[in-house]
């Protein structure tokens, strides 16, 4: 028997700018509906790595496959129609349109008319704005606008989703609320998510990939991460000493 | 969007209105006056292509009189040889539009930026205005059609009845049909903007790095905006050519692509009302002038310009929307549903 | 071979109008990316000033290079106060204003000369090359551009003016902690992009057609070059306006100047597509 083919598998992933080496020849592998969590301090890589990934930034070196597809430097839309969504770091929503408009473009490009409508709605309850659905996005809070940004990512129904801090500037419920979605779209769909925040990880994680200067420092469960000696040193240490 | 599909009963009874007035406008007014509201009525098709790919496709074209003049040659080359103007609107239209398919391919396939896109339509603008103009002499035709160069095409046949070529529109038919055209242009981009195809070119406007993370492709789509702006200005072209049963290449002219670029500043950006209102103020301004001697139009132009620019950069459109807002002091729901529409600022950028 | 040397010249001429009528746009739009689509109208304004001066009797030297560049740097500087800083970072804006700009110099300048005026003759004289008539004139704008090139330069990396203005425009903040004052900085590029620009024509004048309307046919040829050559200003400026130059001269000498003039934007569009960063930023990158 062939071992089944991986959901994502990048090989000898590099990125340079100019001089910098800002990912560096990496090999990372996301099996179909696994949860992954990915931490590192800034500029380790996390960000680049999503953004080739997603087709933002063309890979100086290597090859990434999702489901066997190679992606690398396919452009944006291309990948985003394989099934690969990202919530980025800022979140990047169509400020000047309603939040049902939002939602609604994300849920029409797989869907019928109908569907979508359905979809929606039941977004717009998942994400708990369904009394603001026709407010426009950009007058909402930092922590409202994410959660748009979730829920439009939820409705483009993609197999693999990226999120990037999806926790940064939200309150304590709504970081438990966070976790819980994402412990629920964990039953159908790969994630992988960037964070900082140790005490969320926890809550979600179970196997914890650590960037540290553009290259994978370690890879293991939450547990053996949180207690490693190098980990402790390049990342939590410095956390703690901040 | 939601800003209409939520006030169907208020759009019905708007239509109702300039139906209305399409239709009695013949009763109360000179020829004269008739033939000047033809000319306006062209010159809004025009606008109103400027005002559908800045406003909703955040495409800032300096060279929409291209399709606006292939359009009005289009008309007139096919009109002689076909002796019958049914085709030939459907050519002014077609031709234009696939010009503009090339070009959109080249520019936004080529990823050039939103600045240089000015400068190329700009420049494009330019050769056809040179290349036209160059075509005087005999040898220049097209089937029975001499292009006449810097002289332009004298007795263009004007519209006739669908085909039937014998009839040929009089003035009070023509301006029923300039003015249905607008009319019809008016709602079809209304109802283009409504559906998938338009919110999804409005979402490409307002963040085009997003859209494209949902899995469409700003090219795609802004190629489909920039294609229905050059046929709507190619059918511009055709109407404005029947007005005058003339064409020269001054249609491909500078001036008036500012013009348009000043009625769509001055109605206000990000409307479709807007565009044809800025058309009508600013072709009846520029008429009034044009009767005195004392100060050239440009000079009028351009000051409305500047201070449109510096002082209501909106438009007019938007900020009367905005104070009637508050005058009729709605509630604040509804003040936060106001769309894209009133957000000229975005697609500025 | 006379035929040859007389293409040449042509080519010479060519690129250094094309030199001249870009500097001044390469530092407004090149250095602080204000894109003044009242360009041409600078060029006209210039043109007007050598004509208008000349024909009250002053000496046709003096009004083309010293009344030209400075009537239209100052107009650039009143621009720049009244208009132009209220708009930086608003790129669009400032296309929209700087056109209404342009249609409101043109509307001024007919209503207070109307759609003529009388033009100057080409000073100089001419010479001939066998059967080829050609004039000193031409001779003279390419050392005029040549000198101009030079001097940009000079200002540029040798003064502390053209130090201050280039890291101005690279981060206005950090050169306002500096102490120096980036309003001024701005004003000052701009009145220099200004006059060199009314220099040009000023120097054209003789030349072409002197008519209220005349820039329109220069704005976009002076956009497309300064866009060919990249954000070098000098060395972007120089190879794009050879290169179009070039083109455009022998485009002209096989067809007609008209198809010359269409084969020139048609090669500047492929150009943009191919190196949207220019010539200078494919070939010169990192210099002036």
């Amino acid at each position: 028997m062939t071992p089944p083919v991986p959901l994502l598998e990048a090989r000898n992933l590099t990125m340079r700018f100019g001089g910098v080496v800002a990912v560096n020849n990496i090999d990372f592998t996301l099996r179909e509906v696994e949860l992954r969590c990915l931490i590192g301090p800034n500029g380790a890589g996390k960000s680049t790595f999503f953004k080739m990934l997603t087709g933002q930034l063309t890979p100086s070196a290597g090859t990434i496959a999702f489901r066997g597809t190679p992606i690398a430097g396919a452009a944006s839309h291309e990948i985003a129609r394989l099934g690969i969504g990202i919530k980025t770091q800022v979140p990047n929503v169509f400020n000047g349109l309603p939040v049902r408009e939002n939602v609604w473009l994300a849920a029409r490009r797989r869907n019928t008319p109908v569907q979508a409508k359905r979809l929606v709605d039941e977004i717009l309850e998942k994400i708990a704005l369904t009394p603001r659905a026709d407010d426009l996005v950009g007058q909402l809070s930092h922590g409202q606008r994410q959660w748009v940004e979730i829920g439009t990512v939820l409705a483009g129904e993609p197999d693999l989703i990226l999120l990037d801090e999806p926790a940064a500037g939200m309150t304590d419920e709504e970081t438990v609320r966070t976790a819980e979605i994402i412990r629920e779209i964990n039953q159908t769909r790969a994630l992988i998510v960037v964070e900082h925040d140790m005490q969320f990880i926890k809550m979600i994680a179970k196997t914890v990939t650590v960037f540290h200067q553009g290259q994978i420092l370690m890879e293991d469960k939450i547990d053996a991460v949180m207690h490693d000696e190098r980990v402790r040193d390049v990342y939590l240490g410095k956390k703690v000493a901040a | 969007m939601t800003r209409f599909a939520g006030r169907p009963l208020l759009n019905w009874a708007a239509l109702a209105a300039a139906v209305a007035a399409l239709i009695a406008v013949p009763e109360f007014v000179e020829i004269f006056t008739l033939m000047q509201f033809t000319l306006f009525a062209a010159m809004g098709v025009l606008a109103l292509s400027l005002g559908f790919i800045w406003g909703y496709g955040g495409i800032l074209s300096f060279g929409q009189t291209a399709f606006f003049g292939l359009g009005g040659y289009a008309y007139a080359v096919s009109v002689i040889n076909l002796g019958d103007s049914t085709g030939a609107i459907g050519i002014a239209i077609a031709l234009p539009a696939v010009f503009a398919a090339i070009l959109g391919y080249f520019v936004f396939y080529g990823r050039i930026s939103d600045v240089y896109l000015g400068v190329i339509t700009l420049t494009v603008t330019l050769i056809l205005f040179n290349v036209v103009n160059a075509t005087a002499g005999d040898e220049y035709r097209i089937g029975a059609a001499a292009l006449g160069g810097f002289n332009g095409m004298p007795s263009v046949p004007t519209f006739n009845m669908p085909g039937n070529p014998s009839m040929v529109l009089d003035p009070t038919q023509g301006w029923y049909a300039t003015g249905g055209a607008l009319i019809f242009v008016y709602v079809a981009l209304r109802l283009l903007l409504r559906s998938p195809f338009g919110r999804i070119a409005v979402a490409v406007r307002e963040n085009e790095v997003r859209a494209s993370l949902l899995g469409y492709d700003p090219r795609l789509i802004k190629l489909g905006v920039f294609v229905v702006g050059g046929a709507v200005a190619g059918l511009g072209g055709a109407l404005y050519v029947n007005w005058g049963a003339f064409v020269s290449p001054t249609i491909f002219a500078l001036s008036l692509s500012a013009e348009i670029i000043i009625w769509v500043t001055v109605g206000g950006l990000g409307t479709l009302i807007g565009p044809v209102v800025g058309c009508f103020m600013i072709q009846y301004l520029d008429s009034q002038i044009g009767t005195q001697q004392t100060f050239n139009s440009n000079l009028a132009l351009g000051a409305i310009l500047i201070v449109f620019v510096l002082l209501l950069p909106q438009g007019l459109i938007p900020t009367l929307r905005t104070l009637a807002g508050r005058a009729i002091a709605a509630p604040s729901r509804t003040a936060a549903k106001t769309t894209v529409a009133e957000r000229p600022a975005e697609a500025r950028q | 071979m006379d035929l040859a040397f007389i293409i040449a010249l042509d080519v010479l001429n060519g690129a250094a109008s094309l030199v001249l009528l870009c500097l001044g746009l390469a530092i407004i739009f090149g250095m602080m990316r204000v894109i003044n689509l009242a360009h041409g109208e600078f060029v006209m304004l210039g043109a007007y000033a050598t004509v208008i001066s000349a024909n009250a009797g002053l000496n046709i030297w003096i009004a083309m290079l010293v009344v030209a560049p400075l009537f239209v740097g100052v107009v650039g500087i009143v621009i720049e106060r009244c208009l132009i800083r209220f708009l930086y970072g608003r790129l669009v804006d400032t296309m929209l204003a700087t056109w209404g700009l342009s249609l409101l110099i043109v509307g001024l300048v007919t209503t207070l000369y109307g759609n003529t005026i009388k033009g100057v003759p080409t000073p100089l004289g001419g010479f001939s090359v066998g059967a080829y008539k050609s004039s000193y004139y031409t001779l003279f704008l390419a050392a005029v551009a040549l000198v101009m090139l030079a001097l940009v330069y000079v200002v540029m990396r040798r003064t502390r003016f053209g130090l201050v203005a280039r890291a101005t425009m690279q981060n206005p903040g950090m050169a306002a902690t500096l102490g120096v004052n980036p309003s001024r900085i701005y004003m000052m590029s701009f009145g220099i992009g200004a006059a060199i620009t009314g220099l040009a024509g000023g120097l054209l004048a003789p030349v072409s057609g002197v008519v209220p309307t005349m820039g329109a046919a220069y704005v976009a040829k002076a956009f497309i070059t300064v866009v060919g050559g990249g954000s070098a200003i000098l060395a972007g400026t120089a190879s794009a306006s050879g290169l179009f130059g070039l083109i455009n001269q022998l485009g002209s000498y096989f067809t007609t100047p008209v198809f010359g003039e269409v084969i020139l934007f048609i090669s500047a569009i492929i150009l943009i597509r191919i190196l949207p960063q220019g010539i200078s930023g494919r070939f010169f990158k990192g210099s002036l």
